[in-house]
């Protein structure tokens, strides 16, 4: 009775030393991956700071200004003034949609020819 | 275990056969079964030793192995242990009211030398000057070939100017990560955000400081790690800010003023919209402090903040305000403005004659300094100075920033009868435009004190009441008058119910001893919509002089409004005020539906 207490003690330490050793590299295996997802996260922001200063840098008034003067002929924008504001019934209604052309017209003599061709 | 007898019989026997005593046998026997047993436990003890002092040499083996590796190994900061975000340790970005970026990092790198390290120092050294050409190839080559170890060579590189570094090969040339701060707008808000530089340098890392404004005044909060990169949210508006910039450099030419500072604040929570002060400077290469001269003339100084003016008759309201709050005056009391008002040796006159009497309306529309004088002697010093005590005249502001307590006001120490004449109407108390701002705010808004503060707010201030209701409306209203029919005709923006006050106040000798005849500040106090007030708008001049006539002209309604009123034109839309228009009444329309 005694000897057999003493063969599954000596087991029981066996398997809990086998269980033990596979946790121990599972945590360090997981320790490793937050490792390098905390270093992809870093990267990433990173790079995302540094778009952050690269979009303000971008849109910073300044430039923006020169750019609406450089491009008035194109754009025509101008400074934000009171007279912008509008009231509703400034705005008009939506134009209707323009149906599909079912029935053309020929407007070309080439056309014109050749739809007598056809009949 | 068979053990023997103590008394063998055979023995005794025959030891009694020959008559000697048995016991002794029995004796004998007796101490060595003892020998015996003592030889077994003293060897079991001794093992038992040996065990125990060979496990306390492994313990002592296993500790010391330990401590060695860990004398011996580089140290290494525990990882998967630490709480939070590792990753944003950086310095926290500041951002506008709308979350666009004021003052943001950047990864860029150092440049440094370990010169013993060079193979070849001379080309080293005409490679950089070349890449670099601010630096000095004899004066690198000097420090490559001297006894040194370790050199900075640049603080911040591009990364172009990295890649080029790298391609001269010298093993003596070595980068470190360096984080740069950057204010991507450039010169916009510069005063308010300060500016940063280096602390404590390594060579794996600085740490950047902030040297003046928000950046000083909140370091630590904008280095805590707890905020994991939160940022600091200012009330500013960077595209009012811009406009209000630009509107103000362009009125600062054209009325070739040395200086300029404008503040545009919320009237009910003390939001700084935008505060500007010209000339400015780039946060991004902050110029050195002057070491000699005036501070008040290097763009480092903070007109609107720091620059404590006489400002003039924009304070002529407050001592009105304060004679109506009281029942001394009421709207159209008239008071005598018979003129010169003579005090001992001193005489207070008018800008010009303005007849025997006037309403006390047109005290301000015109803004009449006898008149304001006289009501000021009802007063007395003692409540004037308690009531621009409550509007926050008498103490530095509490804006967030560095600077502010630097901006102190200036009061005469003994205030006296003319001293209350003479600060009714704006001269003898110098206070800054901030202070100034947060007065007009407190006194017509409805009469509460609102406090000028620098953060985004989410609710109205809800501060003591500093006058009523009524006289506030009155004030805005008499305000609205000065645009409408008197000093600030040019204010008039359509749509926005500009209210003002002009003041245009002689500038004070440096040297003491008098005014200077030809150089004013001239101000233009404002709030819109008179009628619905949201926003105080200051404009500050120094030294303007508007010289389109036959001779140059100086007083505010020629300077400081018209900035001011362009400066309204195009805040007031990019701040979401519709311009109030009167709408015709629909005549002929009727509502129906079915």
């Amino acid at each position: 009775m005694r000897g057999l207490f003493y063969v599954l003690s000596a087991l029981a330490v066996i398997g809990l030393a086998f269980w033990a050793y596979q946790e121990n590299y599972k945590t360090q295996t997981a320790v490793a991956e937050v490792r390098s997802l905390y270093q992809d996260i870093g990267a990433a922001h990173e790079r995302l700071g540094m778009l952050r200063a690269e979009w303000a840098y971008l849109n910073r008034p300044d430039r923006l200004t020169d750019l609406a003067d450089l491009n008035f002929d194109r754009l025509g924008l101008l400074p934000l003034m009171p007279e912008a504001f509008g009231a509703v019934d400034q705005i008009i209604y939506p134009l209707p949609t323009i149906l599909p052309i079912t029935n053309p017209i020929a407007l070309t003599f080439d056309e014109l020819s050749q739809r007598e061709n056809d009949l | 275990m068979s053990r023997a007898p103590l008394r063998p019989l055979a023995r005794i026997l025959k030891a009694r056969a020959r008559g000697e005593n048995p016991d002794v046998i029995e004796a004998a026997n007796r101490a060595r079964r003892h020998e015996a047993m003592a030889d077994k436990q003293r060897q079991r003890a001794e093992g038992r030793l040996l065990v125990l002092g060979l496990a306390f040499f492994c313990a002592f083996a296993l500790i010391g192995l330990r401590m060695g590796a860990l004398a011996a190994s580089i140290p290494e900061e525990p990882q998967a242990s630490a709480v939070g975000n590792p990753i944003i340790g950086q310095r926290s970005d500041i951002v506008d009211r709308n979350g666009r970026i004021l003052a943001t990092n950047l990864q860029t790198n150092s440049l440094y030398a370990h010169p013993r390290n060079m193979v070849d120092p001379a080309n080293a050294a005409k490679k950089l000057a070349e890449i670099f050409p601010d630096l000095k190839e004899e004066e690198l080559l000097a420090q490559f070939q001297s006894e040194r170890r370790f050199l900075w060579v640049r603080r911040q590189i591009s990364p172009e100017q990295m890649q080029a570094v790298h391609d001269i090969g010298s093993p003596g040339l070595l980068f470190g990560p360096r984080e740069m701060r950057l204010y991507p707008n450039g010169p916009i808000a510069a005063h308010i955000l300060g500016g940063a530089s280096y602390g404590r340098e390594g060579v794996a890392s600085a740490e950047v400081i902030g040297v003046a404004g928000v950046e000083r005044e909140f370091d630590s909060f904008l280095r805590d790690p707890a905020n994991e990169g939160a940022p600091l949210e200012l009330s500013l508006d960077l595209t009012v800010q811009a406009a209000a910039e630009q509107v103000l450099a362009g009125g600062m030419s054209i009325m070739n003023a040395k200086g300029a500072a404008s503040v545009l604040m919320d009237i009910r929570t003390g939001e700084i919209i935008s505060m500007v002060s010209l000339p400015d400077f780039d946060p991004n290469n902050r110029p050195r402090v002057l070491t000699t001269g005036d501070q008040s003339d290097s763009p480092l100084f903070n007109r609107a903040v720091q620059g404590v003016y006489e400002l003039g008759s924009v304070f002529k309201i407050f001592a009105i305000a304060q004679a109506m709050e009281l029942g001394l005056v009421g709207e159209d009391t008239m008071i005598d403005t018979k003129g010169p008002l003579s005090w001992g040796p001193f005489r207070i006159r008018d800008f010009r004659n303005y007849g025997p009497e006037l309403s006390t309306t047109d005290v301000i529309v015109k803004s009449s300094n006898i008149g304001t004088a006289r009501i000021a002697m009802q007063i007395g010093a003692e409540r004037q100075k308690a009531f621009l005590d409550s509007l926050g005249f008498l103490a530095p502001t509490p804006l967030e920033m560095i600077e502010a307590p630097t901006g102190r006001p200036l009061w005469p120490d003994n205030w006296s009868e003319i001293s209350t004449m003479t600060i009714s109407y704006g001269h003898g108390l110098s206070s800054s435009p901030v202070h100034l701002a947060a007065g007009y705010a407190s006194l017509l808004n409805g009469g509460t004190r609102v406090e000028p503060t620098l953060l985004r707010q989410t609710s109205i201030q809800q501060g003591p009441r500093v006058v009523s209701e009524e006289v506030s409306a009155q004030a805005r209203n008499m305000l609205r008058q000065v645009v409408v029919r008197g000093t600030a005709s040019f204010g008039e923006v359509p749509g926005y119910a500009v209210g003002g006050k002009t003041g245009t106040a002689d500038k004070p000798r440096l040297n003491g001893g008098g005014y200077y005849e030809d150089k004013v500040i001239s101000t233009f106090a404002s709030v819109f919509p008179a009628n619905d007030p949201q926003y105080v708008l200051i404009v500050t001049l120094d030294e303007p002089s508007e010289n389109s006539g036959d001779e140059p002209r100086r007083t505010a309604g020629w300077t400081a409004v018209p900035i001011a009123a362009e400066m309204i034109r195009r805040i007031a839309p990019l701040l979401g005020l519709r311009p109030q228009v009167d709408t015709p009444q629909q005549v002929g329309v009727t509502l129906t539906s079915n």
